[in-house]
Order: C-alpha cells, then structure tokens, then sequence
C-alpha cells in the first residue's frame, strides 16, 4: 500500500427521488492505492449505496469522487465501469453465454483479439479455483460457490486496478462462504486490488479488510480504522455495540499464533531419563509430557505410563490439540480449552515450535 | 338437404384440377401472415422500447392495442375498406394487413416487455456494472434472455394470424380462406373447397407453430440444460 489515493470520496450525497432524507449524507472517504476497505453496518446505512456510486451504478446527488486520480463524473459512465471490477450478491451471470464468454466479457468489451482474452480466461480459471470443464458450461449447471468464483474472475478479466463487491459471499453456504473468504483474502494479497467490500456481517468485515468503516444511518462514518483497533478502542458506543459481544474473541481471531513467544513446554528427548520426564512434568504443573524426535514431536505420554519404564519404551500416545503459527489465536484458544492437555501445540509442517497456554492468549485479550 | 345426392363429400379430382391455384393461395396466405408477423414484430419492438423508457406508457399501449384485438375482424375491414380503398389490389392488401397486424400487437408488445421485465435485476445491473452501454444491455443482454417469452408470444400471434388471413377472403384476399368462402357462396354447397380451405390453413398453423418452437429451442440452448 503507497500514500495515494485510488479512490476518494469527498461530501458525497445522495438523496434518492421522493426520500425525505438522504441515503448518504456528506460522506468523506480516501481509500489507499491497493488498500482492501470494508464497508460495513446495519441496513440502511448507505453502504451499498455508497459503493455503487464509486461505478456511477447509482449517480450521486452531489460531492464529488475521484478513482485513479480522475473525476468519475467527467468519464461517460460505461468507460468507467470497464476499469472497476465488479461482483455482487446475487452474481448475475450472463446465463445465455457460457461460463468462458461470461469470464470474457470485459476483455471483448474493450477490444483484445481472441488469442489474449483466451489466454486470460485460462489464467483466471487457475486464479480463482475453476476446474477447466466447467468452461463451457453454462451459469446454470454450476453450484452457487463455482458461481460466485466466476463473477470474481469475471470481474477480474481485464486486470482492473479497482474492484467493488457487494456483499458477494451473502448467497452461498457458511462453509464455502469460509473457504471463499480465505482465498479471496489470499488472492487479493498477491493481487494487489484497491477493493471495497461491503457487507453486513461484522466478522466478515473484520477477517478481510485492511482497514474497516463502520457506518451509521445516513452514511456517517463511525469508526475508519484497522480491526485491530476497532476491537481493542471502539470509538463509540455505536461501534461497540455494533461489534457485538466476544470482542476479546473476535480480536484473537485476527492476532496470529506466530506473534507471541513460545515456551518449549513439557517436551523431553526419546532418550530421556523417567526421572527427567517427572521433572519437566513437574516444572511446567502437568501429568503428561510430550516426546521429541530432533525437530519434530511423535508424541505424547501420561505420567502413570511412566510406571512401566523409561521413556524410550512407552508406547505414545498420538498428537491432537496442534495449530500452526498461521493459525488464529482464537483457533489456540479453541484448542486449549477442548483438549485434555491444557495446551496449544504448535507444529508448522511437522517441526515443532512451541506451546502456548491459556495465560499467554489472555495476555493477548487484555492487551 | 344440405349436398347434392350426387357429388361425394370430398372430391379428388377437384384437388388434382386446381392444385396450381391451391399453391398459390397457399403462397398467398404465408406471404398475408408473414408480413403481418414481420410488421408486427417491428412495430411491437418499438412500442416495447417505449413502455421499457417510460413505464408510464405501458397501459396506455396495452389499452390500445388491447382494443385493437378486441374489435371483430369484420367490423375493422369495414372500417378500413373506405379509408385504404379496396378498389386495386393494393389497397385490398394493405387494408388486410393492417387489420391483421393491429390483432399481433397486443400479444407481441405484452411478451416483449414481459420477457425483459423478468430479467433478474442482478444480470442486469451486472452488465451496466461491466460496462456496456444501455443499448448494449438491452441487444445483447436482456432480449437475448426474454427470447423464450418472445418467442412465446410470437407462436401465439402466428396461429391467430393464420386463422384471422381467412377472413380477409371477404376482401378478396384471404389466401386459403379463398376456398372456405367460395366453398358456401356455390349455389350448391361446396364441401370439398371448404375442407381443402380449413384443413390446409390448420396444417399451415401447424407447421409454423413447431417451426417457431425449434428456433426458439436453437436460440436458447442455455435454458434447455441443468437447473440446479
């Protein structure tokens, strides 16, 4: 992310036929080069009206917004939309053409020759997770999660530097919702995009944006700022009511488990002594310890076991209760309470790193 | 006593005497109905683009030309007869025609703007969003999608066109419906005419109803296959 705008917002109004009030309301917003920006907030806050007129698919009442640096109402309204990317909940797939001639459509709408826009939509069916097959499909005999992956390559076709979504993960499933949250959150990390998000769903919100606006009736900006420090510093009670309860949780799910220092825990060598495994056993005020192998952990084992002998002859029991440093804190925290070690193992590709217990993750909560 | 003893119900030989003028009534009765579909069609086009621009034309449209398809067929040829003059062929034709293309327009325009108003909204913010201009959306977006309900429409006005083009006989037109009326207006009841007159008009009727299904079938592939 540099210090230019790609996008700004400057007393944007918009007061739509026969309204008493105005939707959006002398609405200000600068949106960094490559920044991803959620929008959210409760029904009628303007969000998705504020978003729809970054593409002029809803013409503002007055203020001005510029994207890449030019005035979005000098351009005629169709030339500007061809260079912001655009997905929305219900998808709107082309449903006469074929899933190759929807990903296309941009790119044949702006001119490239035939070999280009094939090559490109062979490179975005790779990008967003398409299977190949379903090229010449049409919309119709996809499931909803392969629908919404082509309209985000649809909107990516002719490598915009701006994409809007509305809401585009509100009409597929909670768990292919999950995993399409992830990629995209991974795809817009090599990518680079400036997006706008908007959506009503707070964790949503959190998870993808680099930075999140809250937004009240009207347009008006509560809170603009990382998740981070939305969840730690609410501005008001609005926000903080808005964020809902599990504040604490919902911060973890954004801190990373790499983050904190590691203890080695209760963790001795194959070769080790029983008397060494009551030691450590001892030390860190637990029944089991666990047993290395050079870098990685093959296993664990409880105290009573050491009553049939050393430790190089115990049958071990296996490893549950890991994460990787990747994981979210919430995820350790999940793992903490549900397993019977009382700990976080933390394992990145078989190497062992680390333990962590509940006290380390409430350090985090508190700050 | 309604047929002369002598003479059978259906008589071949009639057929084979006059099979050049059955052709060219039947030529005729196409020609009579697919210039009425083709002018239709058209005009229909026009006053859908209007009823989509400003909605508040649409009732005023579909109470026109719902008049227009009420009125009997006879009472508009009297109407028209002194207004277009039936005197040369001509005017017999384009008074035919005007009565036949005032009974698609109803079915037609309601179809069109039908087909395209049930364009979900998302497709059709969706290509705005990609950029087309509004032209585009509605040639290359939304009538390709209301194509089965155009289609639709356009199947209902052909068998009513068929069935009306007989009653242009009146006018000395009439392709097929030639037959039916010459059938009655013998001195003695002709039945053989009129069953070739009817018969051959329903035929028609027939084929160009299938026709019209499998080129809507061929346009549209994409509505035939999977809904999931």
């Amino acid at each position: 992310m540099t210090d230019r705008h790609m996008i700004r917002l400057n007393d944007v109004t918009k007061v739509f036929p026969g309204a008493e009030t105005a939707a959006v309301d002398r609405l200000s917003l600068e949106i960094g080069q490559g920044e991803f920006v959620a929008l959210v907030g409760p029904s009628g806050c303007g969000k998705t009206t504020t978003l729809k007129m970054i593409n002029r698919i809803i013409e503002p009442t007055m203020g001005t917004i510029e994207v890449d640096g030019r005035d979005a109402m000098s351009v005629p309204a169709h030339e500007l939309r061809r260079s912001i990317g655009y997905v929305i909940q219900q998808i709107g797939l082309f449903p006469h053409r074929t899933i190759r001639q929807n990903i296309a459509t941009v790119p044949a709408l702006v001119g490239w020759d035939r070999d280009r826009i094939e090559a490109r939509v062979e490179e975005l069916t790779v990008l967003v997770g398409l299977e190949s097959s379903l090229l010449d499909r049409f919309p119709a005999e996809l499931s909803g999660g392969q629908q919404q992956r082509v309209g985000v390559a649809r909107a990516l076709a002719a490598d915009p530097p701006v994409l809007l979504m509305d809401e585009p993960f509100g009409a597929v499933d909670p768990i292919v919702r999950g995993r399409l949250q992830s990629e995209f959150k991974d795809l817009q990390s090599r990518l680079g995009k400036t997006v706008v998000f908007v959506t009503h769903d707070i964790d949503e919100a959190l998870f993808l944006g680099d930075r999140v606006a809250i937004l009240n009736t009207g347009g008006k900006v509560e809170q603009f700022d990382t998740a981070e420090e939305i969840l730690s510093s609410p501005a008001n009670r609005f926000v903080e009511e808005f964020l809902g309860g599990e504040r604490g949780l919902k911060r973890l799910a954004l801190l990373p488990v790499g983050g904190l220092g590691l203890e080695r825990g209760p963790m001795v060598e194959r070769s080790a002594s029983a008397d060494e495994a009551r030691r450590v056993m001892a030390e860190y005020d637990v029944d089991w310890f666990g047993v290395l192998d050079g870098t990685s952990l093959s296993g664990w084992a409880s105290e009573s076991d050491l009553a049939r002998g050393e430790v190089a002859g115990l049958e071990l029991r296996p490893l549950e209760s890991t994460v990787s440093t990747r994981s979210s804190l919430r995820e350790a925290l999940d793992v903490v309470v549900t397993g019977h070690n009382r700990l976080a193992l933390v394992v990145d590709d078989g190497v062992f790193m680390g333990v962590l217990d509940v006290e380390a993750i409430a350090r985090e909560i508190t700050g | 006593m309604l047929f002369a003893q002598e003479s059978p119900l259906f008589d071949w030989s009639w057929v084979q005497r006059n099979f050049d003028t059955i052709w060219e009534r039947t030529v005729e009765h196409m020609t009579l109905t697919g210039v009425a579909l083709g002018v239709g069609l058209l005009m229909a086009m026009g006053l859908a683009v209007l009823a989509l621009r400003w909605p508040a034309t649409y009732e005023s449209i579909t109470s026109i030309t719902g008049i227009m398809y009420t009125i009997p067929s006879l009472a508009v040829f009297a109407f028209l007869a002194p207004i277009v003059g039936i005197s040369t062929p001509t005017g017999r034709f384009v008074t035919a025609e005007v009565a036949l293309v005032s009974y698609t327009l109803l079915i037609l325009v309601r179809n069109i703007v039908t087909g395209i108003r049930n364009v979900p909204a998302g497709t059709t913010e969706a290509a705005l969003g990609m950029g087309y201009r509004p032209s585009q959306v509605l040639r290359r977006i939304q009538v390709p999608l209301a194509m089965p309900v155009i289609i639709a429409g356009l199947r209902i006005a052909t068998v009513t066109v068929i069935g009306l083009v007989t009653v242009t006989a009146l006018l000395g037109k009439g392709g097929l419906g030639f037959f039916i009326l010459d059938g009655f207006r013998r001195s003695i009841l002709f039945p053989t005419e009129i069953i070739v007159g009817v018969t051959l008009s329903v035929v028609l009727a027939g084929i160009l109803d299938l026709g019209l299904l499998l080129l809507g079938r061929a346009m549209t592939p994409w509505s035939a296959r999977g809904t999931t």
